[in-house]
């Protein structure tokens, strides 16, 4: 019993320490000017633009990621056309994005589209600027996110399996019908955990980001590549207050998914 | 039938447009960067990679993401078996906390490193007064590593732990074995394979880690520099076929690593 408590207790002061203190302690240093100070570092015209692209990436990336997320989930499970090895490799290839380093990430967009690649050098004769600009912000996001959605709807479709689907589409019912009535009940917290995660993820990406933004002030900086700035610049207390913004958002959505986590389960 | 008509055409629009948009998004950036690194021939390939500041900044990440891999072993087994097996008041919380890695953005796990560590910080005066110092040294980019890994043991781990067959162990009891005895010969065998698999991906996920690391690692060429801090260095000072080269090796040290897991994860399935 003695033991039991000792793990116990070992645990607590291990989630304390690291996880517990480095929480409060951003959230401390937010208030190191008192509430003045953090209004200051979140209101600043900088901040306000960044956190306004980083919503709009959040916004943009989200909406891609889902509507391809399903659909490519739902091809790699039941689409008779692809073989059955080239299912396979398709869904191993799904992965790899988590193996990819965000600088990495970064770093292949610009490769591809940058000022100096051919392709690059097109749309940009063509006026589309990629690199350096929200579409190339919004690619690397793409990628860096691309499994989380289909990670998660992926099982449960292989769970659930293609008889009542195949019942409807007997009946009669269109592909779309089919879609709405059958398949979508059974996935869709499926689908809302895997479009929280990638909220989560798209706000907080940063090296990727990083990489193929060049970090421009009020053009294409986003609130991470903020906090870097202002920590690189020593103004520790605004890095903070935007800190704090995005922490608070992700244990709100941490938070959200343990609530979307229980409804998956019944 | 003018209907029928059109549903095929959509429906082999949808397909081609979805598989399209899989290929451009994701196959081809990978293709891109091999090609980069290879386009000036092997001999340039090599070049970069055994410059001196590479060779040391990949050396360098390997063996500070096995350190923290190894601590990540340790403390996620603990963890994971504490939060499976014992009923106590606050475990949900816990539960649902380690989890908290993975949401925060990792330039603010960099901030919080650097704040609770700095020179100004309490524990970063008390190892001052120890004679060394923490932040902007090799002890920060563990700390770092650790912090981001950290829920992929006890991730890994759970669901096992939670699969175990009870009789086994009772079985091992009955038969006189110690609690300790049990856990070696009989929990800790079940548990491997989740061991292996988590310890795999945050080894792999502490390579690639960028965010946390460059806030707190000083990034002094050769000493405190990172693999993916001199492949941003790098990228910033115009040199990508350096960034691709480096880029290109840990990337192929990734692929067998996640190709790695899931053959140890499909073994244990197929048994």
């Amino acid at each position: 019993m003695t033991i039991r408590r000792l793990w116990i207790g070992l645990t607590f002061v291990l989630f304390g320490l690291l996880l517990g203190i480095p929480v409060v302690r951003i959230a401390i240093g937010a208030f190191d000017g008192g509430w003045s100070g953090f209004i200051d570092g979140v209101g600043r015209p900088e901040a306000l633009h960044a956190l306004m692209m980083t919503g709009m990436i959040v916004v943009i990336v989200t909406v891609i990621n889902t509507i391809f997320g399903v659909m490519l989930a739902l091809y790699l499970v039941r689409a008779n056309w692809l073989g059955t090895q080239l299912k396979r490799l398709l869904n191993s290839i799904v992965d790899l994005p988590f193996a990819v380093s965000p600088i990495i990430g970064g770093l292949m967009i610009v490769l591809l589209l940058g000022p100096d690649a051919a392709l690059g050098a097109l749309l940009n004769k063509a006026g589309i600027d990629i690199v350096y600009a929200l579409p190339g912000m919004v690619l690397a996001t793409l990628f860096v996110t691309f499994p989380l959605i289909i990670r998660e709807v992926m099982p449960v479709l292989q769970e659930i399996g293609a008889s009542q689907e195949e019942a409807a589409h007997m009946l009669g019912a269109y592909p779309w019908t089919t879609f709405w009535r059958v398949t979508w009940p059974s996935i869709q917290w499926s689908v809302v955990y895997g479009v929280v995660l990638t909220v989560a993820r798209t706000l907080g990406e940063f090296g990727a980001v990083l990489v193929v933004s060049g970090n421009i002030l009020f053009k294409t900086q986003t609130a991470t590549t903020l906090v870097y700035q202002d920590v690189e610049n020593f103004n520790v207390t605004a890095a903070n207050s935007v800190a704090l913004v995005l922490a608070a958002c992700s244990v709100g959505l941490l938070l959200f998914m343990e609530w979307v986590k229980s409804r998956k389960e019944n | 039938m003018t209907n029928m008509l059109r549903s095929r055409w959509w429906s082999w629009g949808f397909r081609s447009a979805v598989m399209l948009y899989f290929v451009v998004l994701i196959v081809c950036p990978i293709l891109g960067i091999y090609g980069q690194s290879l386009s000036g021939g092997w001999s340039s390939f090599l070049d970069n990679l055994t410059e001196p500041l590479a060779w040391n900044a990949v050396l360098l990440t390997v063996k500070l993401a096995l350190v923290a891999t190894l601590i990540n072993v340790a403390v996620g087994t603990m963890s994971g078996w504490v939060l499976t097996r014992y009923r106590f008041p606050g475990r949900k919380l816990l539960n649902s906390m380690v989890d908290l890695p993975f949401a925060l953005p990792t330039a603010v796990v960099g901030l919080m490193i650097l704040l609770l560590l700095g020179p100004r910080s309490a524990v970063g005066k008390w190892a001052d007064s120890l004679g060394f110092t923490i932040l902007f040294h090799q002890p920060a980019i563990v700390v770092a590593m650790v912090f981001v890994t950290f829920p992929f043991v006890i991730r890994a781990v759970q669901p096992l732990l939670e699969e175990i067959d009870a009789s086994e162990e009772e079985a091992a009891y009955t038969m006189g074995a110690t609690k300790a005895k049990t856990f070696f010969r009989v929990i800790l065998p079940n548990m491997m394979p989740g061991i292996l698999s988590g310890a795999m991906l945050a080894f792999s996920r502490a390579l690639a880690e960028f965010g946390a690391v460059v806030l707190v690692a000083g990034n002094i060429p050769g000493r405190t520099q990172v693999a993916s801090v001199y492949i941003f260095g790098q990228i910033e000072s115009d040199h990508p076929a350096a960034a691709a080269a480096v880029s290109v090796l840990l990337l192929t040290f990734s692929f067998v690593i996640l190709w790695l897991v899931n053959y140890v994860q499909t073994r244990r399935t197929a048994r």
